[in-house]
């Protein structure tokens, strides 16, 4: 799960994941709107007129769902590429919003504001992701575990945040106020929603690709990930200040997303910004089999899934719920063809 | 000050007797060297499980529905875990989203988008004579549903069985060098997946006790955290049973210190109060060095 292995099988194995995956997909739907006796061909129409059935659809409610799914892919990708089980994206994502609606409300006037408060939500990810890797470098404590924690402190955090000094000036909503318009991210499409976070995840995607391929660092963190003990002692490779380098860029990476999402998209911090992105985040990297470039991919359909899903609970009444259903059963799948496949490795 | 301790206790235990379950059932599976993340999956398929039994035969029968549910939730986990020899994290995860989703959708199936009322039987507390009398504490620990009871049975025996018996020793085996268990003639796969049944039937009645006990009703996304609660309450409990109803007790009283802050009129955010539990598990951790009180093999695959 951790490596990115070379392709050797036959091409028909390379396109069995899509496939299952796309079965999978339509099997939970038809059998959720089937089971509620909803009307199939009402509710598939919904789904892609709210997907990719018209220009807005898509700009507007696909992609700007991919935004924070798939910079916390990709936060998440650099994680589990680099040996580091970072189940935080989540917490890291709140803490990042956190930060960026703080300092969005702090009263700094012009362009500026976006040029601190952004930088500030990349720094609050990256801190929050550093306690559970200073606690692993130190202590070695298990980051599932550490990670887990910090999100459900981040959660009340936020909590605390928008009900106490953050809260909007009448005091009666548990929500920031609105952030001034010089807070707002430029949008990339006039009459559109689709902002400029999104060109942030594909420049930062094809970064993380190259980081990867061709510096030290990217092979550094390959090597850690591959096997922490043939690391140490092949490769010279300092593997805890690795680990930490690596929790430091997830971390801030998943900050940045929450980040863009508040001075993107909300334009406010509330309870329950985030649905769970961290979580679907991983479905996001596995399916991409954690390479940064496919992420863009899994990052656009599992956007498409939210916003189509949305759409058919709201024009067709079919729950959204099912949607974590789709996202459980992509992992498991993923997980079951890579044990065929490493089955058929093992068997001359 | 006196009004309000005896409530808080109350509130403490009924609050930590849906954790105490789950986390016992997470210590087996922990002992036995997998760490089931997956546990909030079962809470909540036995909390629905116990919904769906209650409503066609009973409370009893619920308490059955929640515990074959959750066992049958844990039974896909440890499919993937023990046969496939899958990652427990990225599983565990995609079993959590799978039981959170699953009930969702069958919840809206089943009783439609208005099924906010409805309403299921519940157990009702059965007082012990005397002992429930106890001043501050006796309502507490004698005044609750007997699901609460059979936790004080299970305590104790899982405690003595874990330390005393022949399986008990084989189950810490494997969860400290499977290899070695394996050579003395254990089968490490055998044993992971009967350590999962159980933890599925504890999480499980964990979910139930919460439908079928205290709320009264399901809704969705009820399990609101209780499975990742249970993993930390293992951590602070340092993989012992006594340990572990010892931080159920303590996450319990963290949160029924927002009710008693309010009566008392005290000043404190009752986030820092809902925080201060996970604060603490992750200062137990770095404390106890890390990973020195943890099962050796926890985690790690095959």
């Amino acid at each position: 799960m951790t490596t990115h292995t070379e392709h050797r099988s036959h091409s028909w194995r390379q396109l069995l994941p899509p496939v299952v995956v796309a079965a999978a997909v339509v099997g939970v739907i038809v059998l959720v709107i089937v089971a509620g006796h909803h009307d199939l061909a009402q509710s598939f129409q919904a789904f892609w007129r709210g997907s990719f059935g018209s220009a807005y659809a898509f700009w507007s409610a696909t992609l700007v769902r991919a935004t924070p799914l798939t910079l916390l892919g990709l936060a998440v990708a650099l994680a589990f590429r680099s040996g580091v089980m970072n189940i935080g994206a989540e917490g890291q994502f709140l803490a990042g919003a956190s930060a960026a609606s703080a300092l969005a409300l702090s009263g700094i006037r012009g362009t500026l504001v976006l040029w601190v408060a952004v930088p500030a939500a990349i720094l609050a990810g990256a801190l929050w992701a550093a306690i559970a890797g200073w606690l692993k470098r130190r202590f070695g404590v298990l980051e599932v575990i550490s990670t887990l924690m910090l999100n459900f402190v981040a959660q009340y955090l936020v909590s605390y945040l928008v009900r106490g000094p953050l809260q909007e000036p009448t005091h009666v909503y548990p929500q920031t106020e609105t952030f001034s318009t010089s807070a707002h991210l430029p949008l990339l499409i006039s009459g559109q929603r689709l902002h400029l976070g999104y060109a942030i995840a594909l420049v930062l995607a094809l970064a993380l690709w190259w980081m990867f391929r061709s510096t030290a660092l990217g092979f550094r963190l390959r090597a850690v990930g591959a096997g922490p003990d043939a690391a140490a002692s092949a490769g010279h490779v300092v593997v805890p200040r690795v680990m930490f380098t690596a929790f430091l860029l997830s971390g801030a990476i998943a900050g940045l997303a929450g980040g863009v999402e508040v001075t993107g998209v909300t334009y406010a911090l509330y309870e329950g910004i985030s649905p769970g992105f961290g979580y679907t985040a991983i479905a996001v990297a596995l399916l991409a089999r954690l390479h940064p470039l496919a992420v863009i991919g899994t990052g656009i359909f599992f956007g498409a899934l939210e916003a189509g899903a949305a759409a058919m609970q709201r024009d067709a009444g079919v729950p959204f719920q099912f949607v974590a259903v789709v996202e459980a059963l992509v992992v498991l799948g993923v997980i079951a063809l890579e044990w065929s496949r490493s089955r058929g490795e093992v068997r001359p | 000050m006196t009004d309000a301790i005896a409530p808080f206790f109350e509130a403490t235990v009924r609050t930590a007797t849906p954790l105490a379950f789950a986390a016992l059932g997470e210590l087996v599976a922990e002992r036995a060297g997998v760490i089931n993340i997956g546990l909030e999956g079962t809470i909540i398929a036995g909390a629905f499980g116990g919904l769906v039994a209650a409503g066609a035969a009973g409370v009893g029968v619920g308490f059955l529905g929640a515990v074959v549910a959750g066992m049958f939730v844990a039974a896909i986990f440890a499919f993937f875990v023990v046969t496939l020899k899958a990652d427990h994290i990225i599983t565990g995860t995609a079993i959590s989203m799978l039981g959170v989703g699953a009930t969702g959708t069958l919840y809206r199936i089943f009783y439609g988008t208005t099924g906010a009322a409805l309403e299921t039987p519940t157990l009702a507390p059965l007082p012990i004579p005397l002992l429930h009398s106890i001043p501050w504490i006796g309502g507490a620990l004698f005044g609750q549903p007997p699901i609460t009871y059979l936790l004080y049975v299970i305590v104790p025996c899982l405690a003595w069985w874990l330390r005393r018996t022949g399986a008990g020793l084989a189950l810490r085996a494997v969860g400290e060098r499977p290899e070695a268990a394996s050579a003395a003639g254990i089968s490490p796969a055998r044993v992971r997946w009967a350590a999962l049944l159980f933890c599925g039937a504890m999480g499980g009645l964990g979910g139930g006790t919460l439908v079928l006990a205290q709320v009264g009703t399901f809704n969705e996304g009820i399990s609101a955290g209780r499975g990742f609660i249970a993993i930390a309450i293992v951590v602070l409990g340092r993989w012992s049973a006594v340990g572990v109803s010892g931080a159920a007790l303590l996450f319990g009283a963290a949160s029924a210190l927002q009710y008693f802050a309010q009566a008392m009129g005290w000043g404190i955010p009752y986030q820092f109060a809902l925080a201060l539990p996970y604060v603490l598990t992750l200062i137990a951790l770095a404390g106890a060095g890390g990973r020195a009180a943890a099962p050796a093999a926890l985690g790690a695959r095959g």
